[in-house]
């Protein structure tokens, strides 16, 4: 197929022909471009519904394309410096998802950092892998989980030398950033596949001055959230691939479980963004990487605040910073980090990313201007003045080192009980409890419940964090395995 | 030919004035920013399409956003402007000979540069030597300042577009510590007559009353202004705005108004009922 210029949009542009055809539709869907339903087309514009379309032949087909979908993926491929590209429509997670059920069939093991996003761990779920969890270092003063130390990995390579991956955030929700080359090199050496995370990390690959991207540093398999901070539509991501992966074969794994009616909403706003990115990247990360120092550096001079960036590297496994995001640890004003979130959200009306037992994030991307940097900055200081308390009683730190007793898989299709919380001391879940956000598990499928999981539960339930995962949706109640 | 500036304010409702010459329309960092020469209402200053002065009725905000507070505090020495780069509300507070300190802050130098010279009637008195420039954020600004300023003034935009953050809790927090002890906050407070108006007059006063111990409102005739009666925000850490009135010591500085008078001062806090409904109503 033919080599297309970054200024094109393949698909967007094959919508808006379409859109110029006036062809009549008896197909789906069934709101025929919003005539039968003037709400909804009042309140997304009819020119949003009206690119509401299905596969039909001109606009191609995702799980099998052989034209405009087709050239997308080569573009997309071309933009990242991937060898192939995937257009995905079920957000990260189903990037995530089909790496590792590329990379690992049942009972192979995936090395991986114990703060994976809750997908990965899904994955194996659903595939039966076995984790091997390599504990993130925990910075001591921030509470925060970071990256995996190359020791560590190597490490867990020695010791599971059968393990058929290794698996990389790049970075964290935090910024962080493991030694990727390097561990992308010794999975290799070892004849493991290196597959990264990258769904906080797209703007690695436009940006200049930022850490390493999957890519380049010669990983296999890389899950990008387009989405988050490479500005397409809510939910669409690509999955990249390296030369030592083939592409055909992951297509198959992901039509095992991608939809069959993919939106061409999140189709055509991936291009778009992939176009803007090739094009502008550069320019819309280095001002938003201004914004996020800038931010930084006001946030740290109001005190009490600290707006950690790159003095974090070279501490234990912080190999590298993100510094487009804008974490702000808050304990040292006597407030959890998801008091402050409560807080600029219901008395500033200012929404951030999330905040957790010490810390915020705060997202910094092309679309912010000064003014909303001083909006937050101000509010931040208000709130100091206003609602700073003695730093007293707040939560030591956050990582705990989960016990796998059994495999997730087996653990989560077991024959489980359910139990009150405070009675679940000793046994092994059946289920996940998440803290969200950010998402890290508390627990997984088969670990054991410990004192120390259980206090923190209590404590981030007492702090207001959203806790999710169990069948319980009041959480009072755990599912655990009936025979352990 | 029949050349017409018309401001739209709301979708329905029109105000439109005739337009004998466009002097300048420039592009600035932050908005539009249009002067034209009118047959009734002489030069008019416009930013992004939303008219902010005419020669022939900018006198009644200027001297009302500045004679008010002064009226009730007339020792003040020190004061913050924040917007107002035409000049207007700076002129006015040079006519005190006991104002010691001016800091004008404006985020868009161009609207200087524009009104220094388009807009001589308002921005004759930017050169005073009192009057010290700043070309910044003014949420940025007042964050930095501790106890300094026995009076602020917000000369803000509406709160759409570059004057939002002037509008918010954060600002009217970071002004109340930014204000001395004798302190006197002054806001433009917009319009409660049209209903797209109407909102942010109930939850400004508020957002400043949660700050401070006196909150009032009180309001003008502005003939150019959408629906021609506008409100301004008075709030003070000790000072009631019409109780603490020094009648004496005002009418002795001698200052010559069009406007403002002292006992305009106090019917100008008698607003109507359905004025007063909208800042206690919080369903609003």
């Amino acid at each position: 197929m033919r080599r297309l210029s970054q200024n094109r949009a393949p698909i967007y542009e094959a919508l808006s022909r379409h859109r110029a055809d006036r062809v009549v539709h008896f197909d789906v869907p069934g709101h025929k471009g919003g005539r039968g339903n003037a709400e909804l087309t009042g309140f997304f514009g009819e020119l949003c519904v009206k690119a509401d379309v299905n596969s039909m032949k001109p606009l191609d087909n995702l799980s099998h394309p052989v034209s405009v979908i087709r050239e997308a993926e080569l573009l997309a491929a071309d933009a990242f410096g991937a060898s192939s590209a995937f257009l995905m429509v079920g957000g990260t997670t189903s990037c995530v998802q089909s790496m590792i059920m590329s990379a690992c069939g049942a009972d192979d093991m995936i090395i991986m950092p114990r703060n994976v996003h809750r997908s990965a761990i899904n994955a194996l779920v659903i595939c039966g892998a076995v984790p091997v969890y390599v504990n993130p270092g925990v910075d001591k003063n921030l509470g925060i989980p970071l990256g995996m130390s190359v020791e560590d990995v190597k490490h867990a390579i020695t010791e599971h030398p059968e393990a058929k991956a290794v698996f990389i955030n790049n970075p964290t929700y935090y910024g962080v950033c493991s030694a990727l080359r390097e561990i992308v090199e010794c999975a290799h050496a070892h004849g493991m596949l290196a597959l990264v995370d990258e769904a906080h990390g797209t703007h690695f690959y436009f940006g200049e001055g930022l850490p390493a991207a999957a890519m380049r540093a010669g990983a296999d398999m890389s899950a990008v959230s387009m989405h988050k901070t490479g500005g397409s539509l809510t939910q669409s991501s690509f999955l990249l691939c390296g030369a030592q992966v083939s592409g055909d074969y992951v297509r198959q794994v992901i039509n095992l479980t991608q939809t069959t009616s993919a939106s061409y909403l999140l189709l055509s706003s991936l291009d778009l963004a992939r176009k803007n990115l090739a094009l502008y990247g550069r320019e819309i990360f280095a001002k938003t990487a201004a914004l996020a120092e800038y931010a930084r550096g006001e946030i740290n001079r109001l005190g009490g605040y600290n707006a950690f960036g790159r003095e974090l590297i070279g501490c234990g496994a912080v190999y590298d910073f993100d510094i487009t995001k804008l974490s702000v640890h808050t304990r040292d004003i006597g407030l959890a980090g998801i008091e402050v979130y409560d807080l600029l959200r219901d008395e500033y009306g200012i929404q951030i990313e999330f905040g957790d037992i010490g810390n915020i994030l705060a997202i910094i991307s092309a679309g912010d201007r000064m003014f909303e940097i001083e909006r937050l900055v101000s509010a931040l200081y208000e709130i100091k003045r206003l609602y700073s308390k003695n730093q007293a009683g707040l939560f030591d730190h956050e990582y705990i080192n989960p016990f796998v007793a059994v495999a997730p898989k087996q653990a989560f299709f077991a024959q489980k009980s359910s139990v009150p919380f405070e009675q679940s001391k000793g046994r092994v879940s059946g289920e996940f409890v998440m803290c969200y956000p950010p998402g890290i598990p508390i627990l997984a499928p088969g670990e054991i419940i410990t004192g120390d999981i259980l206090s923190y539960i209590a404590y981030a339930r007492e702090k207001g964090c959203l806790l999710t995962g169990p069948q319980d949706m009041s959480i009072e109640n755990i599912q655990v395995l009936e025979e352990f | 030919m029949d050349l017409w500036y018309s401001e739209y304010h709301t979708d329905d409702v029109r105000f439109s004035i005739r337009v004998n010459k466009q002097l300048c329309c420039e592009q600035s960092e932050f908005q539009r920013i249009d002067i034209f020469d009118s047959p009734e209402f002489g030069r008019i200053l416009v930013m992004d399409g939303y008219l902010m002065l005419t020669e022939k009725d900018e006198f009644v905000y200027h001297e009302m956003i500045v004679h008010v507070p002064m009226a009730v505090n007339p020792k003040i020495k020190k004061v913050l402007v924040i917007g107002a780069g035409d000049g207007g509300t700076v002129r006015e507070l040079c006519r005190y000979p006991g104002v010691s300190h001016i800091d004008l802050v404006e985020i868009d130098k161009m609207v200087v540069e524009l009104s220094r010279k388009y807009l001589p009637f308002t921005a004759c008195r930017l050169d005073d030597p009192r009057v010290h420039i700043h070309f910044e954020d003014g949420l940025k600004f007042v964050r930095t300042r501790q106890e300094e300023y026995d009076l602020i003034i917000v000369d803000s935009t509406d709160p759409f577009g570059p004057g939002e953050g002037l509008f918010t809790k954060e600002f009217y927090g970071s002004c109340h510590k930014a204000l001395t002890a004798e302190g006197i906050l002054i806001n433009q407070h917009e319009s409660a007559f049209y209903r797209a108006d109407r909102e942010i007059v109930g939850v400004a006063h508020r957002r400043i009353g949660a700050r401070f111990p006196l909150s009032d409102v009180y309001q003008a005739h502005i003939p150019t202004y959408p629906s021609g009666h506008w409100l301004f925000g008075f709030a003070s850490k000790k000072h009631h705005p019409t109780d603490r009135l020094d009648k004496a010591a005002w009418n002795a500085l001698d200052i010559e108004t069009r406007y403002y008078n002292t006992a305009l001062h106090i019917g100008a806090f008698a607003i109507p009922n359905y004025v007063k409904g909208l800042l206690l109503d919080e369903s609003v």
